[in-house]
């Protein structure tokens, strides 16, 4: 991975819920309905739960 | 036991030698409900509890071998009703609490969350996922004892992987969605470094689980709701089944209840006729009485269903109390298996006496 060009981190819109891609430098705005308030998505990382 | 003239107030000609006076027998073999409460309920264990009156109280084994019975009266695909006749309440209650408790089961226990965006929050998912009866037979696996690794034998790995299209309505998730994976888990405990790099997964199947049962290992009941997803919401689990007993939790319990009654017995002491007998019909709410028509115009209430009766006690409610006695075989059991697993009730009675033994046989080698 290129340190200079930072992988872009995935939003969620809070308004229509699109995803967004953002970098670093980029507004803060959803690109389908401009929308400025955006969430991080749940990490991926597994969980163990017992089912009690 | 007489001499002579003497005559012993045992051995009087309304009382034959060798078998118990009618109310004593009645004692002994029934128990008696009255409208405020049952009467003579603790059984007589005590051999000789009679024989001064010359009759032997004993339950030899030959003796319960012969007069010990099964009857079958309802047997569907989950559910069961047999009368057990001729045991002791302690033995037929030990069935019953082994069925709830002891009887093993496979049942999802580990859930590993990948994603969960949906309102069902990952504890309860877990849980509800835990309450779904599997059908999976749990005389093919092995325990999974604490330092066990989860294999083929011990362990059955389901997964769950739905999501709700953007656009579309909302999705109910169905148990019938768990995906069986004979070949183990498919998630990594550490993400790879590279692409294609052989990773430990949670599992560690050394074949297909084809191989432990031949039949697809699927849930029970294809149509229980598990969570329901809006728009955009996703699921992403595996879900690790073991063997358990009903005793650790009840998810495990392959059971959806077993219980037992008396067989009730109705016994009218005086004839009931005319517009009293009618009252009486009228008065028991599960049909326990009936009219017999004794022609010129005369009618008298007769039992006709005894079995029926759940001992209400509505008919010993006021002028009639002296004229009906409602009494319970102390021996005779109706008993219901629910089975709310893969095997069917009367397969799970079997493992339940199975148990019973296997505990007999402990307490023997313990002794010997």
């Amino acid at each position: 991975m290129d340190p200079q060009q930072p992988e872009p981190v995935v939003y969620l819109c809070g308004d229509c819920g699109a995803e967004c891609p953002l970098k670093s430098g980029d507004v803060i705005q959803c690109r389908d309905c401009g929308y400025r308030i955006l969430y991080k998505k749940r990490t991926r990382r597994i969980v163990q739960y017992e089912a009690r | 036991m007489s001499k002579g003239s003497f005559t012993s107030a045992l051995n009087m000609p309304d009382v034959p030698m060798g078998k118990l006076p009618d109310h004593l027998e009645v004692q002994r073999t029934r128990v008696v409900c009255k409208a405020d409460a049952p009467i003579h309920t603790e059984g007589i264990q005590f051999s000789g509890a009679y024989a001064a009156v010359g009759v032997d109280n004993s339950n030899p084994l030959d003796k319960f071998k012969r007069d010990f019975k099964i009857d079958v009266i309802r047997l569907t695909k989950d559910e069961m009703e047999f009368d057990m006749i001729g045991i002791d309440a302690a033995i037929a209650n030990a069935f019953r609490r082994i069925l709830i408790s002891e009887v093993p089961t496979m049942t999802i226990d580990k859930v590993f969350m990948v994603d969960n965006t949906s309102p069902i929050v990952d504890e309860v998912l877990a849980h509800r996922l835990g309450l779904i009866p599997l059908d999976a037979d749990p005389r093919l696996f092995e325990y999974m004892s604490e330092h066990d690794v989860p294999n083929e034998r011990n362990t059955i790995v389901y997964r769950l992987n739905v999501s709700c299209e953007k656009g579309s309505p909302r999705l109910t998730v169905k148990s019938d969605q768990l995906e069986w994976l004979p070949d183990g888990s498919k998630l990594h405990e550490v993400a790879p470094s590279y692409p294609g790099e052989q990773q430990k997964t949670y599992t560690s199947f050394s074949g297909s689980q084809l191989e432990v049962s031949r039949r697809a290992l699927g849930v029970k009941h294809k149509d229980i709701t598990i969570a329901r997803l809006g728009p955009g919401q996703t699921i992403e689990l595996e879900a690790h089944a073991v063997k358990g007993i009903g005793k650790v939790h009840a998810k495990w319990s392959p059971v959806a209840t077993a219980w037992y009654r008396m067989l009730p017995e109705v016994i009218l002491l005086k004839e009931i006729k005319g517009e009293e007998a009618k009252k009486l019909v009228k008065k028991c709410p599960v049909k326990v009485f009936d009219i017999e028509d004794l022609g010129n115009g005369e009618e008298r209430a007769v039992v006709k269903s005894p079995r029926a009766c759940t001992l209400c006690r509505e008919c010993l409610r006021g002028e009639s109390e002296e004229q009906i006695e409602l009494r319970r075989v102390r021996d005779h059991f109706i008993f219901t298996i629910e089975s709310a697993s893969a095997l069917p009730p009367e397969v799970l009675f079997k493992e339940a006496v199975e148990v019973l033994h296997e505990k007999c046989d402990r307490v023997i080698s313990e002794l010997s």
